[in-house]
């Protein structure tokens, strides 16, 4: 008996790529399964994809210090959610966002909570 | 063109148990849009990853959502199970597949009561939930607990189910699943229920797709996306398809709901039969290095774990990808031209979960 | 407690809980628990209201929600806090966006633990909060009379 493991695709495009490779994936009928980012000493930003079951991954790479990245709300408007989260938690700057709440997506305590160095809450 | 207003809707409203809050721009009683902004449960857990060890997460993982709490459990031990490696006893999936299937069963008969009370069906409202009632006992019988299950561990679960008990349940689940049918009639052919969700909150096939809709809302919608159907736990073992309705609205998205009872019945009937011998966990040994992304679907669509481990106890990052939030989208979509007076059952079609979105 | 003079009715509203009390409280109101036979209601308007039932921790952006509902019930109002993160912060205390227990915001009368609280734990609290709302009144009376 084999433990599941879900085959997954993963590819790490450039920042200036990620629109257009959005845009066909979008065209290939794929769907937007999530984006999700991890910082460290660079951000990683995750954009997962779905179609008949195979989940594809694609990721993009990102310097520690001003990360900014263009807004896939072009090709998929459901990222809007995902790229206010990347804005308000890890205090990435995305442009071009369709809905753009300006960092009141959510209402925190502490600022970009996520990002690699996260201020000392206020207490 | 008519004035427009705007009216706020939540965070604290009657047919909402949960917090979320909507900005809906009016011209009369017509929704021309609705902005939704949440965070009104954010507490940020997936913090708590630097504090607590990656089997302590476990627990942390079944408090995300009360009321898909054991399937949030599980879906967490699979992730690290797929990092690790972990080889889960045969007998610990099936009992997976059992309690996961009661899970949905308790949640989707909670939808309807919920989703009666949201146009004023209060009888019906408070019969899905004594029907529930009798669900939950067995839930307390086999697992302890009555909404949070605690059984799900990494490696296997916590508790087994004896011969005796699997019989009693099963006898126990056929009288529930005979009462279900009395309410779920009432759903599918009362003249009233129609005529508060038929043709409702419409959501096209390719507005399901591009607008990443996901369980009963996109299954509504006419597209078979489940991921059970990728085969964890024991759901590759039975024979089963998922549910898949074509009306695209309010009405569609609640005859989903009703098969599906019927469905997670038949699989836990497949499951008990099924159910091999054997041990219900492993030892887990070592920490997880490596990232995953484990998918599951739960009572309101898929749900996406990502964990990535460095080695050591605690995890570098762990982040759930719930359903509702993937359905905020659609709802909005669904929102824009209906009228004011709907509003609220529409919201409720898409079964928001709210504290699993802010987490 | 034999019998209640009047017919208290309860507000509820879940600050960041985890849905566990919540469906525990609404399952109070069904067939099984029933707490309407004491004559006790579930309403939406804090201005009905004279129980107030809180679930979950308080963290930044409800705060003001439930000041806002508590300062609109009109008094004698007893609030009690339901489930262990409305008691302490419970599992999720060590949060970055969590104050803590509903105490942080308003002052609880009744504090009912439990994760998730269990409907027999809710309405032995509600009825101890009802002991609360007695006296409350009481004492408004006496200070209504010697002003």
């Amino acid at each position: 008996m084999m433990v599941h493991v879900e085959e997954q695709s993963l590819v790490v495009v450039d920042k200036g790529q990620i629109v257009d490779k959005a845009t066909q994936m979008s065209k290939e009928g794929f769907r937007l399964v999530q984006i999700s980012c991890l910082a460290k000493d660079s951000y990683e930003v995750t954009y997962s994809f779905d179609k008949n079951y195979a989940c594809a991954h694609v990721r993009v790479v990102l310097p520690k210090d001003n990360p900014e990245l263009p807004s896939i709300t072009g090709a998929y408007f459901a990222a809007f959610t995902y790229e206010n989260e990347l804005q308000d938690l890890f205090g990435i700057k995305v442009s071009g966002l369709a809905l753009d709440f300006k960092g009141k997506f959510y209402k925190l305590s502490v600022k970009t909570p996520f990002a690699p160095q996260p201020q000392q809450p206020a207490q | 063109m008519a004035t427009r207003t705007i009216v706020p809707f939540g965070p604290q409203h009657p047919v909402l148990p949960e917090p979320i809050h909507l900005d809906l721009v009016l011209e009369d009683e017509k929704v021309i849009s609705a902005i939704p902004s949440i965070g009104f449960i954010h507490r940020g857990l997936e913090k708590l990853v630097e504090k607590k060890d990656f089997l302590e997460m476990t627990y942390v993982a079944e408090r995300i959502c009360g009321i898909c709490s054991f399937i949030h459990g599980q879906s967490y031990c699979q992730a690290i199970e797929g990092v690790m490696k972990i080889d889960v006893p045969e007998r610990a999936l099936y009992l997976r597949t059992i309690w996961g299937e009661m899970s949905r069963i308790h949640s989707h008969l909670l939808w309807l009561g919920l989703f009666a009370d949201g146009f004023g069906f209060e009888s019906l409202f408070m019969h899905s939930w004594r029907v529930r009632e009798k669900l939950l006992d067995l839930i307390e019988e086999t697992t302890g607990g009555r909404v949070i299950f605690g059984t799900a561990k990494v490696g296997g679960v916590r508790r087994d189910m004896e011969s005796l008990t699997l019989k009693r349940v099963e006898d126990e689940l056929k009288i529930i699943e005979k009462m279900s049918h009395e309410l779920t009639d009432v759903f599918k052919k009362d003249s009233s229920v129609k005529r508060r969700t038929v043709g409702k909150g419409v959501l096209s096939k390719e507005d399901a797709i591009t607008l990443g809709a996901v369980g009963p809302t996109v299954r509504g919608s006419g597209i078979a996306s489940d991921m059970r159907k990728l085969g964890y736990a024991a759901y590759g073992k039975i024979s089963w398809e998922p549910v898949i309705e074509t009306g695209c609205d309010c009405y569609a998205r609640c005859m989903v709901r009703c098969r599906e009872l019927y469905q997670s019945f038949d699989m836990i009937y497949q499951a008990m039969a099924k159910i091999p011998d054997g041990p219900v966990d492993v030892k887990v040994t070592g920490n997880p290095n490596g990232e995953y992304f484990a998918r599951v679907e739960q009572p309101r669509g898929e749900v996406i774990y990502y964990v990535k481990g460095n080695n050591t106890k605690n995890l570098e990052r762990f982040r759930v990808r719930t359903p509702t939030f993937a359905n905020v989208p659609p709802l909005v979509k669904m929102l824009g031209g209906c009228e004011l007076a709907d509003v609220p059952v529409i919201v409720l079609t898409i079964d928001p979960c709210i504290s699993c979105t802010e987490r | 407690m034999s019998f209640f003079k009047k017919s208290p009715w309860v507000i509820h509203y879940d600050g960041s809980s985890c849905n566990g009390c919540d469906i525990e409280v609404l399952a109070c109101l069904t067939p099984l628990y029933d707490i309407e036979r004491f004559g006790i209601i579930n309403t939406g308007n804090p201005k009905h209201a004279d129980v107030f039932l809180i679930t979950g921790t308080i963290n930044e952006q409800n705060l003001e929600v439930v000041r806002n509902i508590y300062n609109q019930m009109p008094d004698p109002k007893v609030v009690a806090a339901i489930g262990i993160c409305a008691t302490s912060g419970g599992i999720f205390r060590e949060c970055y966006n969590v104050k803590g227990g509903v105490d942080t915001a308003i002052p609880v009368d009744i504090y009912i633990p439990g994760c998730a609280v269990r409907p027999e734990a809710i309405i032995d609290g509600v009825v101890a909060a009802l002991g609360v709302l007695e006296k409350k009144a009481a004492a408004l009376k006496t200070m209504k009379a010697s002003a």
